[in-house]
């Protein structure tokens, strides 16, 4: 049987359809159906922040969303906002802090602190803590994040 | 090394890792992320009982699924790979049972893999799973270790005689006198929790084996490749050459992606039984039931003390519950040989005896786990002499520095055996103390508690085993390599490629290896090339644990690029028509050794040697690939040292505790990066800090995990987190040219301690005290009578 359903959608700014199981999660539709392996399953229940994309402009759990809620919906991943340069800053700022190791956290890490600048540009280190409580990190201890995050929002502060 | 020293060198500086780049964009390529044509998933059947025997496998239903390709039992597997024990010939009379990819004839643990399901993807695999039927007869669960031995607990099994599976005894001096001779006797019991790793990218692997040339290569989120590649040829009777493992990004491991795993073992048979890619990622709750847990100890400890402070002696019993197999091939015994040994190796006091029993549970198997028995054994200690220092009314600095091994001391060899070259520990305390404000900070807390504010300061001085020589695995009879090789090859265009056996989780081990090999060898750090984790084209080596990638992996690169350079200086000789002592090497051009003047470019050497070698003398043959090794020989490890203090509040009321800041201070020699061993320390810290505070494995009397999924397991995340100071002593290591030894788990070593002490301070006021971790809000107000 058949289960299937039709979904139409913008991923990254490219206009992408595709028949869908209405149980597929948005992350695995876009890691295992669109090959974007950028976002990471990290507990599959919405609490590690490794599947961290953006829908509609706000941020979202790929693990606690099904793709076929995505219908229509306008979806952006860390090669969409690593490929126009809108987080390159942000980046910058992780890699002199050595702010990522293995890394798997980074997409996430990346999507939800872009967030968090945008709507607090001048958010304070415990606000920016607070704000990324959501992702887990094993690596770094989280204190060169939270470093690369306040560097990043003192220079567009600057700027 | 002189070539370090002159300040051409990237040893010392905290150059940016240039493989974030690809990370950051989203970019990696982990385990999961590869897909091969005609690949398959396996999900498996695991146990829903601690203890059982399987009556009966039906699969029917399963295998007439849509998608589901083969379903396999452990039966099935057996004769395609062969079982394991997981002991170690050096621990004497240690012994554990035979483990398969699939548990034949009953489970031993909840969660044990029983029968596989193969199918086109890992839903309609997980769908299959859900339609295999097992008949189960649930038999009594051993979850209690202090009950393990008892003649009346049912033995795991059978065929072993009961459910010991290593102990040991130490005996340095005379304890039993030191104890008489003692103005005070300190007795405590320390309850230490299970947990686990919780690697943010789950354990993964796709395994790939070709019937027609019947050569397997597994892409493998792991540590350690050369060590799986043996393992693997071994069990599934493949010659060692035709079987590749292939780690590409890993997902973090902290030792968690270091054993051999039933589920891992039974997806490469799954691939050579069907001819077909297999993968298998784990998900979290089969990762929480499935991956190694860590630490589950009861430790008793007895002090002796002299009224000034003077430690005379010490006795401790430790208990250490491992669930139903010794993990292989490493042993699941090494955790409490390190505890028992580590111990007391801060301290000059000679009277100390111990006593290990590790025993068998049906529970997740337990085994290493960053900084193996270290943030035990220093917890113990140095909870210890906190509390002598309190009892006695003394200063808990002074009674550290009164009793520590001091620099005169050096070498020295531990109550235990353990042989230290020299460590810093009272210049790491010293400027612990300064970096601190340490005494502000007593003044502040003493202030705050006349207005109810109680806060606590906590030391933990620890040492740290790194660099660990043949001596650790090798003489046991396990096939894991202490030595690594370092290959580097000019290529035409004069840049270098370099290839190394350690491997790269996110600590930098390639940034490391590319600092070391370009200041060798005298050129920029972006035009070496490294690559790691490939068994078909890196040099033999272990991989990484222990803290070994700088010690072992940085010394093999710095004799290879030294090695290099000579034969490159031979070569720009040739063709200069000169001696290779009358030039150099610097940033990257071949120059007068005495004025520096540029002679020749290295990319137009590499265009001579490769395509107009017959300008060159006849006799004269270029050798511009060059590989060189190291192993450890002259110490069985290299300590490192440091101390660490914890800064906390704890609301009386609630039993909350609030981390306000943490300082550490260590010694791991010379130091290559300095950023990098900075958040090496500071992320092995949060993660001792999870330990302490929050990370617990909770099973019930059936032995059922009741803290299986992330709601329940609480991991440090960033707003509970403090800020970390992190400051250095450096003795290089006079062994090795470099001076490197490892840094990778100093920090897990000491945060545990330093949070139950600096608890147990914010507690003193009431006379209360913790000795078990997790340090819960419950456990708080139980210590506090509140409960």
């Amino acid at each position: 049987m058949d289960l299937a359903i039709q979904i139409s959608l913008t991923v990254n700014g490219v206009a992408v359809s595709r028949r869908v199981e209405p149980r597929q999660s948005l992350v695995d539709f876009l890691r295992y159906g669109l090959e974007l392996t950028g976002s990471h399953v990290g507990c599959e229940h919405g609490v590690c922040g490794a599947c961290t994309v953006r829908v509609d402009g706000a941020i979202a759990r790929g693990c606690l969303m099904l793709a076929v809620q995505c219908d229509g919906c306008r979806v952006e991943t860390i090669e969409g906002v690593a490929g126009t340069g809108e987080v390159f800053d942000l980046q910058q700022a992780f890699a002199q802090e050595n702010a990522l190791q293995c890394g798997f956290c980074t997409p996430g890490m990346l999507l939800t602190a872009q967030d968090l600048l945008a709507r607090k540009p001048a958010a304070s280190a415990q606000e920016i803590r607070e704000a990324l409580s959501g992702n887990y990190c094993r690596c770094t201890g989280y204190h060169a994040i939270v470093e690369a995050v306040r560097k990043t929002a003192e220079a567009r502060g600057r700027a | 090394m002189s070539r370090i020293e002159k300040g051409r060198s990237y040893i010392g500086e905290s150059v940016v890792r240039p493989q974030t780049a690809r990370l950051l964009a989203g970019r990696g390529v982990f385990t999961d992320d590869v897909v091969l044509p005609r690949m398959l998933h396996v999900a498996f059947v695991r146990s829903p009982h601690a203890h059982a025997r399987m009556l009966s496998i039906d699969s029917t239903e399963a295998r007439t699924l849509p998608g589901v390709v083969a379903v396999v039992t452990g039966e099935e597997m057996a004769p395609v790979c062969s079982g394991w024990v997981g002991t170690l010939a050096h621990f004497q009379g240690m012994k554990s049972a035979m483990q398969r990819p699939l548990a034949v004839g009953k489970a031993s643990w909840q969660g044990e893999p029983v029968a596989a399901v193969v199918a086109e993807s890992r839903a309609i695999a997980e769908d299959g799973v859900s339609r295999v039927r097992v008949e189960w007869e649930p038999l009594p669960a051993v979850t209690d270790p202090e009950t393990a031995l008892d003649p009346s607990t049912p033995v795991i099994h059978p065929e072993l005689g009961d459910n010991l599976a290593f102990k040991l005894e130490l005996k340095s001096g005379d304890a039993d006198a030191a104890f008489k001779s003692a103005d005070a006797v300190l007795t405590e019991t320390f309850t230490m929790g299970r947990h686990t790793g919780v690697t943010l990218e789950a354990r993964a692997i796709l395994a790939d084996f070709d019937p027609s040339e019947r050569r397997l290569t597994v892409y493998h989120s792991f540590q350690s490749p050369n060590m799986m590649q043996d393992i693997l040829a071994r069990h599934l009777g493949l010659p060692e050459q035709d079987v590749r493992v292939i780690c590409k990004d890993v997902g973090g491991s902290f030792g968690i992606k270091v054993h051999i795993y039933p589920d891992e073992m039974a997806t490469c048979t799954l691939s050579v039984m069907l001819g077909r890619p297999v993968k298998f990622t784990a998900d979290r709750l089969e990762s929480f039931v499935s991956d190694i847990h860590a630490r589950e100890h009861r430790v008793k400890a007895e002090l002796a003390v002299k009224r000034d402070g003077t430690i005379l002696g010490m006795r401790v019993d430790d208990l250490s519950g491992i669930g139903p197999y010794s993990v292989y091939p490493r042993t699941s015994a090494v955790e409490g040989n390190q505890t028992i040994r580590l111990t007391p190796g801060v301290y000059r006091f000679r009277d100390y005896s111990a006593r290990l029993s590790v025993v068998f549970q049906n529970k997740t198997p337990m085994c290493q786990y960053r900084a193996v028995g270290h943030p035990i054994a220093f917890a113990v200690m140095e909870a210890m002499v906190d509390r002598a220092a309190r009892e006695l009314n003394l200063d808990p600095v002074e009674v550290r520095r009164k009793n520590y091994v001091t620099a005169e001391m050096y070498p020295h060899t531990s109550q235990t055996g353990y042989f230290f070259e020299r460590l810093s520990h009272e210049e790491a305390l010293d400027k612990l103390l300064e970096i601190s404000d340490y005494r502000a900070l007593c003044a502040e807390r003493d202030a705050r508690r006349a207005h109810r504010v109680y806060r606590g300061l906590g030391l933990c001085a620890f040492i740290e085993l790194t660099t660990p020589g043949p001596a650790f695995y090798g003489v046991g009879g396990a096939r894991i390599s202490s030595q690594d090789g370092c290959t580097i090859k000019l290529e035409p265009s004069g840049k270098l490629t370099c290839m190394t056996g350690v491997t790269e989780q996110g600590q930098g081990t390639d940034t490391m290896i590319a600092q070391v090999v370009a200041s060798a060898v005298g050129v920029a750090m972006e035009d070496v090339r490294v690559l790691t984790g490939d068994t078909m084209v890196s040099p033999y080596g272990g991989g990484t644990w222990a803290s070994r990638g700088a010690g072992i992996g940085g010394e093999a690169a710095l004799q290879t690029g030294k090695a290099i350079r000579a034969n490159i200086l031979k070569v720009a000789a040739a063709i200069l028509q000169c001696e290779p002592e009358d030039l150099d090497i610097r940033l990257g051009k071949i120059v007068d050794a005495l004025t520096g003047e540029v002679r020749l470019d290295l990319a137009e050497l590499g265009r001579v040697a490769y395509f107009r070698p017959d300008t060159l003398p006849k006799d004269f043959q270029s050798e511009l690939t060059v590989t060189r090794h190291y192993v450890p020989r002259h110490q069985g490890f290299a300590f490192t040292n440091g101390i660490q203090l914890s800064h906390v509040e704890v609301d009386v009321e609630t039993g909350f505790v609030r981390l306000l800041k943490h300082w550490c201070v260590e010694d791991c020699g010379r130091i290559i990066n300095p950023r990098l061993v900075d958040e090496q320390i500071r992320g092995a810290i949060v993660q001792g800090i999870g330990a302490a505070l929050y990370e617990h494995l909770v099973y019930d009397e059936q032995g059922q995990l009741l803290t299986g999924t992330m709601m329940d397991y609480l991991v440090p995340m960033a707003a509970e987190m403090p800020e970390i100071v992190v400051g250095h002593v450096e003795t290089p290591t006079a062994y090795a040219e470099g001076g490197f030894k490892g840094a990778g788990e100093a920090g897990t070593a000491g945060a545990p301690g330093a949070v139950l002490n600096a608890v147990n301070d914010a507690l003193a006021p009431f006379g209360a005290r913790v000795t078990s971790q997790p340090i819960t809000p419950e456990v708080v107000l139980k210590a506090l009578g509140a409960l």
